[in-house]
């Protein structure tokens, strides 16, 4: 089953278009990869798709659904999160409070998904009570990871979640994606580390100049000569 | 849209409209004292015209973000009155300068008629540069709004200053018989018409030396720079130093309006320089006018003062002793009101800003997007990938 | 030719000056980071320690204002950061409390210049409102006019917010077009001041208010029931909102949009409904501080805008956005006021304090400029 479909999505910033007709399908289950060069429009169209910026043409659908233009806290509420590539935690709050508010909008008791997802991340739970802001690089990108599981998202959109790592940062960040997906969340990421990212996922696109350029599986995609020359290195 | 295009003409013609029918009725329609009612009118006009421009040049152009104006307007009206009157002789007024009679030794045009005023208003925009130059040091460099935090907070303390170093310009009692310019040649019934062509002269030499160096290159620096500061920077431009020289240039600018002012009412009080008064109208002047015009800077301090003046002819009409009592108190509401409407509906002024190059591209037609203050600033988002 | 001028001032003194100034805090930043605040604590200290020595009740009352202009500068902290603006209406929204306060306790407003009309009947008119609790000099109607003051200023910034704020928050609208509509309301707010209850100060209870004296063992101070009361109250409604901020929900939600709007959002945060609930709390404080600061000194409409100075000087000294630096910059910038102007001191012969007092709300400006050059995010802010 689809669970998000993005239909010939027109969209930029203000007066600047960026994206002329994209369009990618998540199917359930997925871990979906996004790469292409610098101004493609990758992370637009997450942006684009979670609603940060306005659909000027085209539609999203979320499980079927039509929820094009709906505002990120209803992306949100429907089980859609987001994980900016750069400030992605708040600095000035504690690992835990970090997590309470990825969950701000759910009423019921989520006490227990907190140690829930903590027991995901080690490394980040050790330090539960600590401001956020003394994290190193990779664990703020772990908290981040964590606080968008907290409303049990059935999609996760992330932008470029190895930018900045130490090298063996990216290796874990990318086995706590894996671990996520395999616990049954599609994920939809945006990456320059494009063959790391191919390998572990089901599928890919690549975006050029703000439209799709080619799609296929991951191994499909590593194994493309065009795509080897231009965006793999050779 | 029509409409919108008829709102600048419109709300001129009614300013316009009231200022002349008010006194007229009042006085029962006598010509004369309309005249010389509306005289004073456009002089103070003019006065402030002048200072509101100071601002543009800072605000506009520059976005040097100055909620100080009562300090450099301060010390340009003092400055000049202490620059033309006599020496200090009685032990009750207290002031320091007093160099009107040394400056009046030009055997020209009757000595002292012209000299000491001109060097008065030199002083003036001189000691108000300073002023900018010492300021600009510690507060250039900060963000927008404490810039505006620590500039207001400083005219605080120069009014606090004049209050109460007693020796300085005679404190809370403030400096009067200061001497106006080419007084003595005319018969004081006539003296506010020869006035107010001094001060418009004033305000056409600011007017013009704005326009300039506005479109010289170096006002295309300090646009480019309140547009966006990093890539200005990254051109090669020292930052700081335009930024430091705008300031300082629009702050010579309020001196010479506080020295004209000065000559204007023969008399200056600490009074007169609260933030409210003296800092807050020029602002309401600039945003009703349109920041970054200078033809709306003047029109906007055309129409506020219009306002102000309007609200207090009020008084000689029938209303409630309940209103009457308090028209000052309601004319500070309209004012205040005043700004917070033309924000909320229309911020980019009555005169938008114009996108004017250079003087030798010429000008592009139709206002530009958006103006310095007022339309939406681009969206704090990282640009594209 | 100006420009030729002002080019050889700055290449020739200004420039070798900041640039030496800043490639020293880029080589150092740590070192610098902990020498502008322990200047700022160091001054501060020595100040303390050597005024409580020789005028410990100039100490004293310097914490009471301190205590009182802390709640004022909560609220302006909060909304500064939460909603990244300066809010120059703070200082008249202050004093309009105290009115609102007053009018609620006594029915008064102005019917001309100097005459007052009384409604028929207010708070003041229920059976022993006005007679004075203990040791303090007001009844319980104040406490109830104050508690509807906290209301009706709370409402009355709602209003506002939905009214100006929020339509130039949706165009995007830059800070500096937030600053100059806020002077303008500040404006609007102290003509109605003027117009409803006219320009002659009051008091809410007039007469001679007698102090009690408290022997400290080194010296005796003297003290009014009043003002510990207004420390009481300023220290209750800061622990409350300590609380508020960090073991609530919204508190936690108003951090996070201090920290980070965007994120915030994205998180699925209503940063509207959490902005409306800041000008709520920043309202209810600053409207009890207007209260207590007229039981201090008086009601009166011009006194909103010479508090506006010290209330940023307290949120910058603190950081912007932190209610416990605002606690920490309020305390030292009422002592320092109140210590500048009431002490004898020279050195070498040559007389600095006490200050004449129309310097009082200069010293709050002096430190706040100091601040701004050793330490712009402030003591407890976080690093810019």
């Amino acid at each position: 089953m689809t669970v998000l479909e993005a239909r010939e999505v027109v969209s930029g910033y203000g007066e600047v278009e960026i994206l002329h007709g994209v369009s990618i399908k998540v199917e359930e289950g997925e871990i979906v990869t996004i790469i292409g060069p610098n101004g493609a429009g990758k992370s637009t169209l997450l942006k684009t798709v979670f609603g940060l910026l306005p659909c000027k043409r085209g539609k999203v659908f979320f499980g079927g659904e039509d929820v094009t233009g709906k505002s990120p806290q209803v992306m949100a509420r429907k089980g859609m999160c987001y994980v900016p590539q750069s400030d992605n935690v708040f600095p000035s709050l504690t690992v835990q409070e970090n997590l309470e508010m990825g969950a701000f909008i759910r009423r019921d008791d989520y006490r227990p998904k907190i140690e829930e997802v903590l027991a995901l991340f080690p490394d980040v739970l050790e330090r539960r009570y600590t401001r956020a802001g003394k994290l190193s690089g990779g664990q703020r990108q772990m908290l981040a990871l964590a606080r968008a599981l907290m409303l049990e998202p059935s999609i996760l959109l992330l932008d470029e979640p190895s930018a900045s790592l130490a090298p063996n940062m990216v290796e874990l960040v990318f086995s706590k994606i894996l671990d996520i997906n395999r616990s049954g969340v599609a994920i939809v990421m945006v990456e320059q580390n494009a063959r790391e990212s191919l390998k572990l996922s089901h599928r890919g696109y690549i975006l050029a100049m703000g439209q799709n350029r080619l799609e296929g599986t991951g191994e499909s995609l590593l194994d493309n000569e065009e795509m080897g020359k231009a965006y793999l290195g050779g | 849209m029509k409409a919108e295009r008829l709102l600048t003409p419109l709300s001129f013609l009614a300013i316009t409209a009231a200022v002349i029918i008010m006194p007229a009725e009042r006085s029962g329609w006598n010509f004369d004292s309309v005249i010389s009612f509306l005289t004073a009118f456009a002089t103070t006009v003019a006065i402030f015209a002048v200072i509101t421009l100071g601002l543009n040049v800072q605000w506009g152009y520059t976005g040097v973000f100055n909620f100080g104006i009562a300090g450099f307007f301060m010390v340009g009206a003092y400055t000049a009155a202490v620059f033309t009157k006599s020496p200090a002789e009685s032990e009750f007024v207290r002031y320091i300068g007093g160099f009107g009679d040394s400056l009046a030794f030009l055997p020209f045009l009757d000595s002292g008629q012209w000299l000491p005023f001109v060097f008065g208003s030199v002083a003036a925009a001189l000691m108000a540069g300073a002023l900018a130059f010492a300021l600009s040091i510690p507060t250039l460099r900060l963000r927008a709004d404490y810039l505006a935090i620590s500039t207001i907070g400083i005219a605080e303390l120069l009014r606090a200053v004049v209050l109460e170093e007693r020796g300085l310009v005679n404190s809370a009692r403030g400096l009067i018989g200061i001497p106006r310019p080419f007084h003595d040649f005319f018969e004081p019934d006539d003296y506010k018409f020869v006035y107010f062509g001094i001060a418009v002269l004033v305000l056409i030499v600011v007017f013009v030396a704005v326009e300039r160096g506005i479109r010289s290159p170096w006002g295309r620096v300090l646009r480019a720079l309140r547009e966006d500061e990093l890539t200005t920077a990254a051109s090669g431009k020292n930052v700081f130093g335009f930024k430091m020289q705008g300031f300082i240039f629009g702050a010579m600018i309020m001196g010479i309006g506080g020295s004209i002012y000065a000559y204007e009412r023969g008399s200056v009080s600490p009074d007169t320089f609260t933030p409210f008064f003296a800092t807050f109208i020029f602002w309401v002047m600039l945003m009703v006018g349109g920041s970054g015009n200078n033809r709306g800077a003047i029109l906007g301090a055309y129409i506020v003062w219009g306002i102000w003046t309007i609200s207090l002819q009020l008084q000689g009409y029938d209303m409630p002793e309940f209103v009457r009592s308090r028209i000052f108190f309601v004319r500070d509401l309209l004012i205040g009101s005043l700004i917070v409407i033309v924000l909320l509906l229309r911020p980019a002024g009555l005169i938008p800003e114009e996108r004017k190059v250079s003087l030798f591209i010429g000008r592009d037609t139709g206002p530009r997007p958006r103006g310095p203050t007022a339309e939406p600033q681009p969206p704090d988002e990282p640009p594209p990938d | 030719m100006v420009q030729a001028i002002v080019q050889i001032l700055i290449t020739t003194f200004v420039e070798p000056l900041t640039k030496a100034l800043r490639n020293a805090r880029e080589r150092y930043p740590a070192l610098f980071d902990i020498l502008g605040a322990a200047a700022i604590w160091l001054i501060f200290a020595a100040l303390v320690l050597w005024a409580i020595t020789s005028e410990a009740q100039l100490v004293v009352i310097g914490i009471i204002v301190g205590s009182i202009l802390a709640l004022g500068a909560i609220g302006l902290t909060l909304i500064y950061g939460i909603m990244k603006f300066a809010n120059f209406a703070h200082g008249d929204t202050m004093m309009l409390g105290a009115y609102v306060a007053f009018f609620v306790l006594t029915g008064t407003v102005a019917r001309t210049a100097r005459e007052d009309t009384e409604l028929p009947w207010s708070i003041g008119s229920l059976p022993g409102a006005l007679e004075p609790i203990g040791k303090l000099t007001f009844g319980y109607g104040l406490i109830i006019g104050t508690l509807v003051a906290a209301v009706v200023i709370a409402l009355f910034l709602v209003a506002l917010n939905h009214l100006v704020y929020r339509p130039l928050r949706k165009r995007g609208s830059s800070i500096v077009v937030f600053a100059v509509t806020s002077l303008g309301l500040a404006m609007v707010t102290r003509a109605l001041m003027l117009i409803i209850w006219g320009p002659d100060p009051r008091v809410y209870v007039s007469g001679i208010h007698i102090a009690d004296k408290y022997d400290l063992g080194f010296t005796t101070i003297t003290l009014k029931a009043d003002q510990i009361f207004m420390f009481a109250v300023a220290i209750v409604l800061t622990v409350l909102v300590y609380f508020l901020l960090f073991r609530t929900k919204l508190g936690k939600a108003m951090r996070a949009v201090t920290d980070n709007p965007d994120l915030a959002r994205v998180s699925g945060i209503d940063t509207e409904q959490v902005f409306t609930w800041t000008w709520v709390i920043g309202g209810a404080l600053v409207a009890v501080a207007g209260v207590l600061l007229a039981l201090q000194t008086q009601l009166n409409p011009i006194l909103g805008f010479v508090l506006l100075l010290p209330l940023f000087a307290s949120t910058i000294l603190g950081g912007i956005g932190s209610p416990q630096g605002a606690l920490a910059g309020a305390m030292i910038i009422g002592i320092s006021q109140e210590v500048s102007v009431g002490i004898d001191l020279s050195i070498g012969g040559l007389e600095i304090l006490p200050l004449a007092p129309a310097y009082k709300f200069s010293v709050a400006v002096v430190i706040m400029i100091f601040t701004l050059l050793v330490r712009p995010q402030g003591l407890f802010g976080a690093k810019a």
